[in-house]
């Protein structure tokens, strides 16, 4: 982000939007989960009944619903929920002091080449970013369009009916395990709402109204398309997040009605002592487009399956996603694609890289209901081993209830190829370029659909893991 | 063999190639002037794709013997590095590098070559040169390395490698292996005009046509991990002719000439 870009704009975002002042940011929950806790949050947020209610049915869904035993249970039962502030909005909850933010996480922001101030706050030791400055520019010209692009809290209090209808429609508490959790404790995330055929040019970004709220561990993020409307979203930034909380769980909801297009980008680099265990899932209607481009390149186990369901005839959706794995880190990701109207269409890229110690899994599922005819679906899941010790597991589910379907899968395994190695190297590149230019191609079609800034970053950062010196 | 030798460029001496244990080459001694092209025939599964990898640097094998290029012992350098002093290996099967662009992919490895960062203007002109001499479309530049080419595109593309990258030695390792008659001509003529009188060449083959284009100085036969015979371009003919059975009849123990 330039600087000449944020140095002309208003500065007096924060009391005209009503970002909470400091004092109220340092307000702490104590540690565990209980619903008092549940309680408090939601009392201090002045939030409406109904959304108190709903937060502490969701507290006795979580509480009933055993821990998944699939995916990573090993780590999983790693997590103690007794040990974790449900509502932390201070820097109490990052490192307080730049002193105390990790030597390898200070070394990669530089090499970076990323602003100190924003190094800070990526590092959760300022609360807030400049840019949010940007992004209240581009708001008044959102405003003028009737799109609503806000972090979740200020949806809720302004914009309450649009909200509740949409609410939870998606991902019902009940969903899973971390669904119910974040339901009851959510905080932060955005909320976007584009009126009936508007197109929003720009990709939005979180990264432009970023702060401490929705950086926060269980964001809850609600998009609504209307009818023929158009919006790109894009979350989360290259550059690692330091957090000190172990657990982020989050919820997204995508709702494309009628003739809509959304595309929802991320890139997570968490640091390595994170659970990243998320749950995103889109509704996409007659003739409407849903694509999730999905990156996860840190945390220590993230557990995340983008769906769309395709409810309306000729729905298309896609799932471009992918992982990277180094050592003490586990990605299990994936896809799910139902298809529950005729003439509906699905594709699922998913790569994964896993590096020394790293393992990665692919977890998909595609499913097209009875009387669904003449649906199109297409997996391919394409995994590179780096090392001797790297892992990768795909765990591919079919469920096709119709005989007139396409379905086309493909799933690779490769090892980073001693032949692709010495091709390279026999015209003159040394052993590390050539191992970057192998995974630089492999990633290629991902990152190709990324916006030009996240590609070079996203590249450069890939750079930096193959070099072994990202923390 | 041709007593106006040169000195020699590239050089093996008693070079002995395994793979996981077992032995494919059993000794090799080689000599190629510059300006000198040698073919070198033999039967399927004699060793020839094992030797020319070897000579390479290719890092799965264990190989012993001396290989010299330019008078300088590269017997303990790596591929890259053999390759930036000017050592070059045409495959037999090129290698497909999905992702990874002609274009970007080319300027890396004359980088590479050249020691310093070849400016794109540059490049660009040197490469689409290559590609109308060659016969190779434009669009090839976007393509992604080897991916999805057919094996005479395949092969179009190594000698423009070596076209670009200029080698003091190439070992073209069946280059005319899956050409047309028209694709042949071209390649061949690509060869030529990149290997001119300080280059040497050792061209493996099974085919007496490709040398019709390509003139060698010095024929070898190759079995079984052995030269068995090196002789003038006459001995192409008559391998064609006659087939290998007639020298696997012979001793080896006049492997060399
Ligand atoms: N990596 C390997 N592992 C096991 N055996 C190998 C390996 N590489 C080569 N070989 C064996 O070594 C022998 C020589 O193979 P090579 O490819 O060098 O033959 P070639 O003379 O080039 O044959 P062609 O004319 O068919 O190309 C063959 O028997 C082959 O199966
Ligand atoms: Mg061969």
């Amino acid at each position: 982000m330039s600087a000449e870009r944020i140095a002309d704009l208003n500065q007096d975002y924060a009391t005209r939007y009503g970002f909470s002042d400091p004092e109220e940011f340092l307000h702490k929950a104590p540690k565990g989960l209980d619903h008092e806790t549940v309680e408090m949050i939601s009392r201090f947020k002045e939030e409406p009944d109904w959304m108190r209610e709903f937060r502490h049915q969701a507290l006795d869904t979580f509480l009933a619903k055993p821990m998944p035993r699939w995916g990573n249970s090993e780590l999983l039962d790693g997590i103690d929920f007794d040990n974790i502030h449900y509502y932390l909005k201070s820097s109490e909850g990052s490192a307080n002091d730049w002193d105390d933010v990790p030597e390898n996480i200070k070394r990669t922001f530089d090499k970076l080449g990323i602003p100190e101030a924003e190094q800070k706050f990526l590092a959760g030791v300022s609360a807030q970013y400049e840019s949010e400055v940007v992004y209240h520019s581009i708001n008044e010209n959102l405003e003028k369009l009737g799109v609503i692009f806000t972090d979740m809290d200020s949806a809720l209090a302004r914009h309450e009916d649009i909200v509740r209808k949409y609410w939870a429609t998606v991902i019902p508490p009940e969903d899973n395990k971390f669904s119910a959790l974040n339901s009851a404790v959510w905080s932060g995330g955005s909320f976007i709402y584009v009126p009936k055929n508007t197109r929003v040019d720009i990709p939005l970004q979180a990264y432009f109204r970023i702060n401490a709220q929705n950086m926060g561990q269980f964001e809850r993020t609600l998009i609504i398309a209307d009818e023929g409307a158009e919006v790109h979203y894009i979350e989360g930034c290259t550059a690692p997040v330091y957090s000190t909380d172990s657990l982020h769980s989050a919820v997204v909801e995508l709702v494309a009605l009628k003739g809509a297009k959304i595309r929802y980008t991320t890139i997570q680099n968490w640091s390595n002592n994170v659970y990243n265990l998320v749950t995103k899932r889109a509704h996409a209607h007659e003739d409407a487009v849903v694509e999730w481009v999905d990156g996860n390149i840190g945390s220590k186990l993230t557990m995340k399956y983008p769906a769309i369901h395709l409810l309306g005839e000729r729905a298309h959706g896609e799932v471009l996603s992918i992982a990277y794995a180094g050592t003490g880190q586990h990605q299990d990701a994936g896809a799910k694609m139902i298809h529950a109207a005729p003439n509906t269409s699905s594709r699922i890229i998913s790569k994964s890289i896993s590096k020394d110690e790293g393992r990665s899994s692919y977890r998909g599922m595609v499913k097209v209901h009875k009387g669904c005819h003449d649906c199109r679906t297409n997996v391919e899941c394409d995994a590179l081993l780096i090392g001797e010790k790297s892992r990768t597991d795909t765990f591919p589910t079919m469920e096709i209830a119709e005989d007139d379907v396409r379905v086309e899968h493909e799933a690779r395994v490769s090892k980073l190829a001693d032949e692709q190695l010495f091709y390279l190297q026999s015209r003159g590149l040394d052993e590390d370029q050539a191992r970057l230019m192998i995974v630089n191609g492999f990633i290629e079609p991902f990152v190709r659909e990324l916006p030009m800034e996240y590609a070079v970053e996203m590249n450069r950062l890939i750079e930096l893991e193959m070099e072994g010196s990202v923390g | 063999m041709s007593d106006s030798r040169n000195t020699p460029i590239f050089s093996c001496h008693d070079v002995h190639v395994s793979v996981e244990g077992k032995e494919i080459v059993k000794g090799v001694d080689l000599e190629v002037g510059a300006g000198e092209k040698h073919a070198l025939m033999g039967p399927n599964g004699s060793g020839k794709s094992t030797l020319a990898a070897a000579l390479m640097g290719h890092p799965g094998l264990e190989v012993t013997g001396r290989i010299e290029l330019a008078g300088e012992d590269i017997s303990e350098l790596e591929a890259d590095e053999r390759a930036r002093l000017g050592l070059f290996l045409g495959f037999q099967y090129p290698v497909a590098v999905p992702g990874v662009t002609v274009a970007s992919f080319l300027r890396a490895a004359m980088s590479a070559r050249q020691g310093r960062d070849v400016p794109v203007k540059e490049f660009r002109l040197k490469m689409q040169a290559a590609f109308e001499a060659l016969g190779v479309p434009r669009d090839f530049a976007g393509r992604y390395l080897n991916d999805g080419f057919s094996g005479g595109e395949k092969k179009r593309l190594e000698i423009m490698q070596m076209a670009l990258l200029e080698p003091r030695m190439a070992l073209l390792d069946e280059t005319d292996s899956g050409l047309d008659i028209d694709a042949l001509k071209i390649v061949s003529a690509g060869v030529n005009e990149a290997t001119g009188s300080e280059t040497g060449v050792l061209m493996v083959t099974h085919y007496q046509r490709i040398l019709d284009y390509i003139k060698p100085d010095v024929v070898h036969v190759f079995m079984d991990g052995r030269i068995v015979r090196t002789g003038g371009p006459e001995l192409a003919h008559e391998l064609e002719e006659r087939g290998y059975d007639w020298l696997a009849d012979t001793t080896t123990a006049s492997a060399g000439g």
